[in-house]
C-alpha cells in the first residue's frame, strides 16, 4: 500500500511536469514554429505603437531571446524561487510561487489567482455538494423502482438537465429569483469568513445552476450503477442472511455502486476548480474561470499559462486524492 | 496430508413423522416482455430433517428458481407464486415477506454456486459471517459474533481460522471461500440448507472435500439439505431422494438408490445415458439426448419432453396432448409417463440398462 | 439435431490420411512464464510459473486429452501451442516446423493447419455477425477461394457439423449454447486444419448437449482425419473422447500414458487422487462398506512459489524427503506410459492397502 501511494505521488508529480511543459510550448513555441520571431512575440506586449527600443527591453526581459528551454527552466525556477523582472526602468519582484507575471497590466499572477480562488472553490464545492447529494439519491431511488413514476419523472428531469447549458438556467434562475420577484437580488460575492449567510445566499443561485447539471448526469450513473449493483449475486447473498432491505442496499449496494461515481466526481471537481467558466460569467463572479476567460480576451500569455497550470495543478491532485480513496474503498486495489 | 474415507454404509431410516419442508404444487411464473415464463410450474416434495434431497436439471429447468421461491428470494414484482411451502408448520407464501426475511438466514439458508462473487469484495470474510449471525442475534456483541465467525471458519476446516477471519474473499482461493460461505449460511445453525450448485466452480479435488464437508455439517447438525446440481454424480454423493425437474415440472421423484438403479423417465435415461462415466467400461459412443431443452415460454405441449423422447410415438398421441402425471411407479418412486409402467421396465431393462 | 447428421456430408474431402504414428506436434521444455511485477519501481520480482518445462508429442490421426485442475497451467499450454502466446522457453514443433517463435506474419499461414475450440459458445462468437459470417471468416482472413464460393463452403461446413445450412443468416443469439459451439467448430474446421486444440469445449454445455458435440467431434475426426489435443477438467469426458491422456499438476506433465493404462493403472498419485474425486452416479457407491477415495487436503500451492522437489508432495500421502530434495523425472515404467512420481503405484495389487497404512502416518 505504502509503495502504492508513493509511487501515485511521484507520477503525479511528473505529471504536473509533463502538463506544465506541455503548455509552455503550447503558448511559446508553437507561435515561433508557426513563424513569429520574439520580436513579434515581444511587439504583443508593449502597446500600441511600439518603440523598438521598448520591444528589444521586453524580449530581453522576459527572455524571449533566450533558448526555449532556458525559458522554461526559468519558469519552474520561478515557481520554487521567484524571479526578478528588469522592466525598462522599473523593477519587478514575482514572489515564490511566481506564475508568470503580466507585463500587461504589471501583476503577479500567482495573487491574483490566489484573490479569486475562494471563489471559484466556494462556487465548486457547494455546488458539489448539492449535486452529490440531490444527484445520487436521485439514482438509488430510481434503481430501487425502476419503472416507478419517480423513476420515469426523475429520469426525464436529468435529461433536461444533461441537455441544458448552465447559460440557459443560469440566466432562467437569475430572471426568475432576481429580477421578476427579487427575494436574491443584488448578488455579491461576500467571502465566508465574513458572513457565512451572505455567502450562502449570494452563491445559492450559481449552486442550483451547476448543480442542476452535474446532478443530471450523477442520477444517471448512479441508477445505472445501482442497478447493476442490486443484480450482482452478492446482493443476493446479503437477502439469504436475511437482512432488512434497508441495509442490503446502504452497506451492499451502495458501497459498491458508488465507487465508480467516485472517480468521476473527482475528475468533475478538479476540472471546476480550474475555473467555472461559463457560470462565472452568467453570475459575475470574479474567480479563476473569470479570470481566464480575461486573460484570453486580453492575449495575455503570462496569465493564462499561470491559470492553466492552475487548473492543471487542480485535475491532477483530485486524481490522486481519487486513486488513494479508491485503494481505501476497494480491498482489491490495496491489497493487490 | 491426507486421509481416506471410509463412508459407513449409513442406512437411514423411512422417516416418519411431518416433513420439516413441505412444498405443494408450487409456481412460480414471470412476467416478460416476451410472455409468461413458467419457471416452476407445480412441484411438490417434502422433505425431513436430516435428509437430503437433490434436485436435478439442466439450465432452464426451473430448479434454481424453485429454490429461490422457498428462500422468498425470487422476489420481484413481475414474479407470481402460487402454492403452499410449509416450513416446520407455518406456511411462507402467505405469511408475507418480512415474516421470510425473518427466518432467512436462520431456519433457511442457502450456499450458492459461485463463492466469489456471493460474497461481497469490499469486506472481510469475516464482517460478513459477523453480520450474518448478529441479524438474528442482535443482542450478541461484535466480540461475541467475532468468536462466533471464527468458530464456524475454524469447524469448516479453515486453517488459522482466528488470521484468516480478517482477510477478504479474494484472498481466499475458490475452495476456502466456498467453505466461508457454508460457515457463514450455517452460523446460526439453520434447520434446512439450500445448496444451489455448491460445487460447479471448483475443481474435482476440493469439490470432493466440499461434498463431504456438507456431508459431515448435515450430521452433525441433523438439518434438512437440499441440493441443486445439474450433475448427477454429486446427487448420487449426497442425496436420499431425488427430484428431476425438466421444463418447469417435476418429471421423476424418489429415492436416490432406485431412481439410479432402475429410473423411471426417459429424460432421466437420457441424462444418464448421455454422460460418460469413470465407473463403467468405456463405450464406444455417448447416447445423446436429441435437440435442446425447451423454452420456459413456450414449454411444448402434453408433456414438455415429448419433442426430445425417443419413445413419444409409443403413447398413442397422448405425449402430445396431454400433461402426464405425477404417478406412483414403485414404492415411493414417482414418474410423469404417458408409457405405461411394464412397457417403461421393459424399454429399460432391454435397451437403456445394458448401456449404463 | 442428431448427431448422425454429422457424418453424412463427403462434399469436404478429408485431407491426405495421417501417415503412420509421425508426431505432428512435438513439444520440448515448454515453458511460459508470467513475470510479476511489484515494489515502488515495479520491477520484476517474481514469475508465475504457468507452465513450466513440459514435453510432449501429439500423433497424426490421435486425441491427446489434457487434465488437470485449475491452475495447472493446461489452458497457458493450449494457448502457447496454438501460439496465441509465445513460449518463455522450449520448442514447439508443428509438422516438422518450430514454430516457436514465428511472428504474427510468419504464422498465418500456419494457422490454416491449427484451429482452435474455446469453451464459452457465448462469448467467443461476435454477436453482430451472422453465422455465415463468422464461419466464412477463416477464408476471408487466409484469402482462400474455396471451390464454389465461400457460401456454398460455409453451408458445407454447418452441415457437416449438424447445422443447417438454412442458418447462414441467423446471429449466435438465436441459437442454444449446443449449437453454437458447433457453430464455433464449424468456423475451426473452414480451411480443413490437420489440428484442433479445443479447451474446455464441452463444459459450458448441458449434460444432454455434452454428447451431442463429444460424438460430434469424434465423427469428425473419423472423417476428416483430424489430430485433436483437448483440454478438460472432466476426466470422464476425457476418457472418453481421448487415446492418450496428460495429467497437468502445477505447470508440469506428472502422468501422460495410453488411455486404457492410465484410467485402469494410474501410477501418479495425483492421479489417483483426481479419479477417486470424480463423483459417479451411482448412490451405491458412497454406503458400499470399505469404499474408499482419496480425500486430497488444502489446495494446490501456488504456481509464483512452487514446492521444491515434486510439487505434489505438499498435499500427497507417500511423500518422503527425496521427494522435496530431488524433482521426479518423467520416465517411462510401462510402454507408452510416463510418470514423474518417485514413489509410482505402479500395478502393485496391494496399491489399496499401501495407501491405507501410510494414512496413518
Amino acid at each position: 500500500m505504502f509503495a502504492y501511494i508513493i509511487r501515485r505521488i511521484f507520477a503525479a508529480v511528473v505529471l504536473l511536469l509533463v502538463v506544465s511543459a506541455v503548455t509552455f510550448a503550447i503558448f511559446f513555441l508553437l507561435p515561433r514554429i508557426a513563424g513569429e520571431t520574439a520580436d513579434q512575440l515581444a511587439t504583443q506586449y508593449v502597446g500600441k505603437n511600439p518603440s523598438p527600443e521598448a520591444v528589444a527591453a521586453v524580449k530581453q526581459n522576459l527572455g524571449l531571446d533566450q533558448p526555449l528551454y532556458t525559458q522554461y527552466w526559468n519558469f519552474l525556477k520561478g515557481l520554487v524561487s521567484g524571479a526578478e523582472y528588469k522592466f525598462g526602468p522599473d523593477a519587478a519582484t514575482c514572489h515564490v510561487p511566481c506564475f508568470g507575471y503580466s507585463f500587461k497590466n504589471h501583476l503577479e499572477v500567482w495573487p491574483e489567482l490566489t484573490k479569486r480562488i475562494p471563489i471559484t472553490l466556494s462556487l465548486a464545492i457547494g455546488a458539489a455538494v448539492l449535486w452529490l447529494v440531490s444527484g445520487v439519491t436521485t439514482g438509488v431511488v430510481s434503481a430501487l423502482k425502476p419503472r416507478s413514476i419517480f423513476d420515469r419523472l426523475a429520469m426525464g428531469v436529468a435529461l433536461a438537465g444533461v441537455s441544458l447549458p448552465v447559460f440557459f438556467t443560469g440566466a432562467l434562475l437569475l430572471t426568475v429569483f432576481s429580477y421578476e420577484w427579487p427575494i436574491l437580488d443584488n448578488l455579491q460575492y461576500v467571502d465566508f469568513t465574513e458572513d457565512p449567510l451572505m455567502w450562502a445566499r449570494n452563491l445559492i443561485l450559481p449552486w442550483i445552476s451547476l448543480a442542476f447539471l452535474y446532478s443530471a448526469l450523477y442520477a444517471r450513473l448512479t441508477r445505472a450503477g445501482m442497478l447493476e449493483t442490486m443484480s450482482e449475486d452478492y446482493i443476493r447473498t446479503a437477502r439469504a442472511k436475511g437482512l432488512v432491505e434497508r441495509k442490503v442496499v446502504a452497506r451492499h449496494g451502495l458501497r459498491a455502486a458508488l465507487t465508480p461515481i467516485v472517480t468521476i466526481f473527482g475528475m468533475d471537481l478538479g476540472l471546476l476548480l480550474g475555473g467555472a467558466l461559463i457560470t462565472e460569467q452568467v453570475f459575475s463572479l470574479q474567480g479563476v474561470g473569470a479570470f481566464a476567460v480575461q486573460a484570453i480576451a486580453d492575449n495575455d500569455l503570462p496569465k493564462i499559462l499561470g491559470v492553466t497550470l492552475l487548473a492543471a495543478f487542480f485535475i491532477v491532485v483530485c486524481n490522486l486524492v481519487v486513486d488513494l480513496l479508491y485503494a481505501l474503498v476497494d480491498p482489491r486495489v490495496r491489497l493487490s | 496430508m491426507t486421509d481416506l474415507q471410509k463412508t459407513p454404509a449409513d442406512a437411514v431410516p423411512a422417516p416418519a413423522g411431518d416433513p420439516y419442508l413441505s412444498v405443494r404444487d408450487l409456481r412460480i411464473h414471470f412476467d416478460t416482455d416476451d410472455g409468461l415464463v413458467r419457471s416452476v410450474d407445480g412441484v411438490s416434495f417434502d422433505l425431513h430433517k436430516g435428509r437430503t434431497l437433490g434436485i436435478v436439471g439442466e439450465s432452464g429447468s426451473g430448479k434454481s428458481v424453485t429454490s429461490l421461491g422457498i428462500m422468498g428470494l425470487h422476489r420481484s414484482k413481475r414474479a407470481r407464486i402460487t402454492g403452499e411451502i410449509w416450513l416446520g408448520g407455518e406456511e411462507l407464501i402467505a405469511a408475507g415477506p418480512e415474516r421470510v426475511r425473518q427466518l432467512r438466514g436462520r431456519e433457511l439458508a442457502m450456499i450458492f454456486q459461485d463463492p466469489l462473487t456471493a460474497m461481497h469484495p469490499y469486506y472481510t470474510v469475516g464482517a460478513q459471517i459477523v453480520e450474518a449471525y448478529r441479524v438474528h442475534h442482535p443482542q450478541a456483541s461484535r466480540k461475541q459474533a467475532r468468536t462466533r465467525a471464527i468458530e464456524m471458519l475454524d469447524r469448516v476446516g479453515i486453517p488459522q481460522p482466528d488470521r484468516r477471519v480478517d482477510d477478504y474473499p479474494h484472498q481466499f482461493s475458490g475452495g476456502m471461500r466456498q467453505r466461508a460461505m457454508i460457515a457463514m449460511a450455517l452460523v446460526n445453525d439453520p434447520s434446512l440448507l439450500i445448496a444451489d450448485e455448491p460445487t460447479t466452480a471448483l475443481d474435482v479435488t476440493v469439490q470432493a472435500q466440499i461434498l463431504d464437508l456438507i456431508r459431515d455439517l448435515q450430521e452433525e447438525f441433523g438439518s434438512a439439505v437440499v441440493i441443486i446440481t445439474h450433475d448427477l454424480g454429486v446427487v448420487a454423493e449426497l442425496a436420499d431422494d431425488v427430484l428431476v425437474m425438466y421444463g418447469g415440472k417435476c418429471v421423476e421423484r424418489g429415492p436416490a438408490e432406485t431412481l439410479f438403479d432402475a429410473p423411471e423417465h426417459p429424460y432421466t435415461w437420457g441424462l444418464l445415458g448421455s454422460m460418460p462415466r469413470l465407473d463403467r467400461e468405456l463405450q464406444d459412443r455417448l447416447v445423446p439426448v436429441r435437440g435442446t431443452p425447451p423454452s420456459l415460454i413456450n414449454v411444448p405441449s402434453g408433456c414438455a419432453f415429448h419433442p426430445r423422447c425417443p419413445y413419444a410415438a409409443l403413447t398413442g398421441g397422448r405425449s402430445t396432448s396431454e400433461l402426464p402425471v405425477l404417478a406412483e411407479a414403485a414404492p415411493g418412486h414417482l414418474a410423469a409417463c404417458h408409457l405405461p409402467a411394464d412397457e417403461r421396465h421393459r424399454i429399460f431393462a432391454e435397451e437403456i440398462a445394458p448401456r449404463l | 439435431m442428431t448427431d448422425t447428421q454429422a457424418t453424412q456430408t463427403a462434399e469436404i474431402p478429408p485431407p491426405a490420411p495421417a501417415s503412420g504414428r509421425e508426431p505432428l506436434l512435438k513439444v520440448t521444455g515448454l515453458t511460459r512464464h508470467f513475470p510479476i511485477k511489484g515494489g515502488l519501481l515495479r520491477r520484476q520480482t517474481g514469475a508465475v510459473r504457468a507452465v513450466d518445462g513440459i514435453d510432449f508429442t501429439v500423433n497424426a490421426g490421435e486425441t491427446l486429452g489434457v487434465v488437470g485442475e485449475s491452475g495447472c497451467g493446461k489452458s497457458t499450454m493450449g494457448r502457447l501451442v496454438t501460439r496465441l502466446d509465445e513460449p518463455t522457453r522450449g520448442t514447439i514443433e508443428f509438422a516438422g516446423t518450430d514454430i516457436s517463435h514465428l511472428g504474427v506474419g510468419a504464422m498465418r499461414p500456419l494457422r490454416r493447419d491449427i484451429q482452435m475450440i474455446f469453451q464459452d459458445p457465448y462469448s467467443s462468437l461476435n454477436p453482430r455477425h451472422t453465422v455465415g459470417t463468422i464461419v466464412g471468416a477463416p477464408f476471408k482472413l487466409q484469402g482462400v477461394e474455396p471451390e464454389g464460393g465461400v457460401r456454398k463452403a460455409v453451408q458445407e461446413l454447418l452441415e457437416l457439423c449438424g447445422l443447417s445450412p438454412e442458418h447462414y443468416n441467423r446471429y449466435p443469439h438465436e441459437f442454444s449454447g449446443g449449437q453454437r459451439q458447433r457453430i464455433g467448430i464449424a468456423r475451426a474446421l473452414a480451411l480443413k486444419p490437420k489440428m484442433i486444440v479445443a479447451d474446455e469445449p464441452v463444459s459450458a454445455l448441458d449434460v444432454s448437449i455434452q454428447a451431442q458435440v463429444v460424438n460430434l467431434l469424434d465423427d469428425l475426426q473419423q472423417e476428416l482425419g483430424l489430430t485433436y489435443l483437448i483440454i478438460a477438467h472432466d476426466l470422464s469426458v476425457v476418457r472418453h473422447v481421448s487415446d492418450r491422456v496428460a495429467v497437468m499438476y502445477l505447470g508440469k506433465i506428472v502422468e501422460i500414458a495410453d488411455r486404457d493404462s492410465l484410467y485402469r493403472s494410474p501410477m501418479h498419485p495425483y492421479t489417483n487422487a483426481l479419479m477417486s474425486a470424480v463423483p459417479v452416479p451411482d448412490p451405491r457407491r458412497r454406503q458400499r462398506a470399505g469404499r474408499e477415495r482419496i480425500l486430497l487436503k488444502g489446495d494446490v500451492p501456488s504456481p509464483i512459489n512452487p514446492p521444491s522437489g515434486c510439487r505434489f508432495r505438499t498435499r500427497c500421502w507417500k511423500a518422503q524427503e527425496v521427494c522435496a530434495t530431488q524433482e521426479p523425472a518423467l520416465v517411462a515404467l510401462k510402454t507408452g506410459h510416463q510418470v514423474a512420481c518417485h514413489f509410482p503405484e505402479g500395478s502393485e495389487v496391494a496399491g489399496a492397502a499401501d495407501k491405507a497404512g501410510d494414512k496413518a502416518s
